[in-house]
């Protein structure tokens, strides 16, 4: 291909959730501009929230997210119990975990079979991957309708779910609650297993990166609703002290803050970064379906986050299983609160990555102040970077390729640009 | 549910005006018509919208749509017999939601017998609640028609 000035642009991305669009500029065959456009509207949820009792945040926040309005309750709850000084073991911390496997599920479930399996198989969409896939398209629906019973039963309903509160949950359950629930996770545990599987032998392009990887870390668990927050350079903080080492930047371009290390650039959450972080406490099982995928060491190529994110599956019907088989019931379904005033912050691990939340509340529990930092905006700069890098390396592919191939950089990362917004359409220019 | 039921769905966000006419228009019905009809409310998400009428031979699925036509229109799809214009529900926050739910149920062979899209036409997609006046008066259109298909269809379909 001749040196010239070219543009990669793709108005409209596709297979990601909400609405943004892509713009690279190729000069002399260098890449000299990418922009990650989120156009769609700033959702001022944070401005929503005030005035708002303090037991509204995990079900006006949840309203965020149609995928993973789980992840935006939890923290929310999280965060409220930190500004009222309780905490939440036992049974009751199981139960969240489990209804987080739910949302794990379901999220990482569609994001493989529907919208980045068609990416590695050469398909525009997962409905004419149906029509040469038929058996493998109905094996994700049926796993991602196992998250969703989880989500049902134990959120209250399948989208977004009613049943979770501060200090707890507003309903419980007896062991035979989840009998029914019991039998259909072992069945999955076993399709998951088989997707792993599936996954790995997909074509990866070369493309390993030295990241910052920032996750939630726990010595025994793999890290769902608390935890330290660490990256693999050294960072090693509570939630209480996330905004002194992360800040939010406002670019031109786009519609979501940029998140950012005060004073170190860009940063990486998610499947990737947690799998990278916390391989030694995920399940014997998902850690030998690791090993057989070849990802023993880690994972540093974004493409192959596909695979991570079905190791993370694995895991989360492993945990459900587990939570189930060893419930023993709470005598009661939450525990009581009083408001007082104070301030709150929390981070869980959202399917996407880390999910902040912050919140001011008055002596009677109304909301002061809220912020919430969702994981897509912190993986912007990264997501970009990704890009700076990868399109030099394959700047003689044709335009079409280069375009849908940058498409799928930017569905490694399962961008929601729906929380960012509180996101994508593609343009690669080459003059 | 046996696979002979009407299944009426109204789709929709509380919390981003207009989006939430579907919503309006399903809790309508249920005070109006109680149990004699399975009404749900969902938020749109695609997967879990083919599982929701995968036991049903009728379905109605009411949304707020953003076609270009004036607000208030009532838009009205076979969705058997034509494909759905994707570009109408692009006010969803899912990549993966009506439109596709359809196509890819078409692919799959899992559509229901009878599936009737009706689409209100909405103005305001920002965050947060009430509906438009022209969107609530075709909201209210919508309610009277579905009650007037029920009571006259029954709810055993065919």
């Amino acid at each position: 291909m001749s040196k010239k000035t070219r543009t990669i642009k793709v108005d409209y991305l596709a297979r990601v959730e909400g609405e943004g669009a892509l713009y690279i500029k190729i000069d002399q065959d260098k890449v000299s501009d990418v922009k990650l456009k989120i156009f769609e509207p700033p959702r001022f949820f944070e401005a929503f929230l005030q005035g708002r009792g303090f037991l509204e945040a995990p079900d006006i926040t949840a309203r965020i997210c149609g995928i993973c309005p789980v992840a935006y309750q939890m923290s929310a709850v999280h965060a409220m119990e930190d500004a009222l000084g309780i905490r939440v073991e036992g049974p009751l911390r199981e139960l969240r975990r489990l209804l987080y496997c739910g949302e794990w599920i379901e999220s990482h479930v569609l994001h493989i079979y529907m919208l980045h399996a068609p990416d590695f198989l050469g398909y525009e969409d997962a409905i004419r991957m149906a029509r040469d896939h038929k058996e493998v398209v109905e094996r994700g629906l049926k796993m991602k309708k196992a998250g969703n019973d989880i989500v049902s039963l134990v959120g209250g309903r399948e989208i977004h779910p009613v049943n979770v509160r501060v200090g707890g949950f507003y309903k419980t359950f007896s062991r035979r609650d989840f009998d029914a629930l019991h039998e259909t996770l072992k069945w999955a545990r076993e399709q998951a297993m088989k997707t792993v599987r599936w996954v790995s032998t997909f074509p990866f392009p070369e493309f390993e990166q030295d990241y910052e990887f920032v996750a939630l870390s726990d010595e025994t668990e793999y890290p769902f609703n608390e935890g330290r927050i660490v990256s693999n350079r050294g960072l090693d903080i509570t939630a209480r002290e996330y905004e002194k080492h992360f800040e939010e930047e406002h670019v031109a371009h786009s519609n979501a803050l940029h998140s950012v290390k005060k004073g170190g650039g860009s940063y990486f959450v998610g499947p990737m970064a947690r799998f990278n972080l916390c391989f030694d406490t995920l399940s014997p099982l998902a850690r030998e379906l690791a090993r057989e995928a070849g990802l023993e060491g880690g994972c540093r190529n974004p493409f192959q986050s596909i695979v991570v994110r079905s190791i993370e599956v694995l895991y989360a019907f492993d945990e459900a299983i587990r939570v189930i088989e060893n419930w023993q019931k709470p005598d009661r379904p939450f525990v009581e609160v009083e408001p007082r005033a104070g301030e709150g912050m929390a981070a869980t691990e959202a399917p996407r990555g880390m999910l902040y939340h912050r919140y001011k509340i008055d002596e009677s529990g109304a909301i002061l102040q809220a912020k919430i930092v969702p994981p897509t905006s912190q993986n912007q700069k990264t997501i970009e970077n990704d890009l700076w890098n990868f399109v030099p390396a394959h700047i003689d592919l044709p335009q079409e390729e280069l375009t849908w191939k940058c498409e799928q950089a930017v569905r490694n990362y399962d961008p929601c640009i729906s929380c960012a917004t509180h996101f994508l359409k593609l343009h690669v220019d080459r003059t | 549910m046996s696979r002979n039921e009407l299944l009426i769905i109204g789709v929709g966000n509380l919390f981003r005006k207009d989006d939430a006419a579907g919503i309006f228009v399903a809790r309508r019905l249920k005070e109006r018509m109680g149990d004699a009809v399975p009404v749900l409310e969902h938020t749109g998400e695609g997967v879990t919208l083919m599982e929701a009428w995968k036991t049903c031979s009728r379905v109605i699925l009411v949304d707020a749509v953003s076609s270009g036509a004036a607000v208030g229109v009532i838009h009205r799809v076979d969705a058997i017999r034509s494909e759905l214009p994707v570009d109408w529900f692009s006010c969803s926050t899912h990549n993966f939601g009506i439109a596709e739910a359809v196509e890819l149920a078409r692919s799959l062979d899992q559509l229901p017998k009878e599936l009737r899209i009706i689409g209100i036409e909405g103005a305001d997609f920002s965050p947060g609640e009430g509906l438009s006046p022209e969107v609530e008066r075709a909201a209210r259109q919508v309610v009277e028609e579905l009650v007037h298909c029920v009571k006259e269809g029954g709810t055993d379909g065919a």
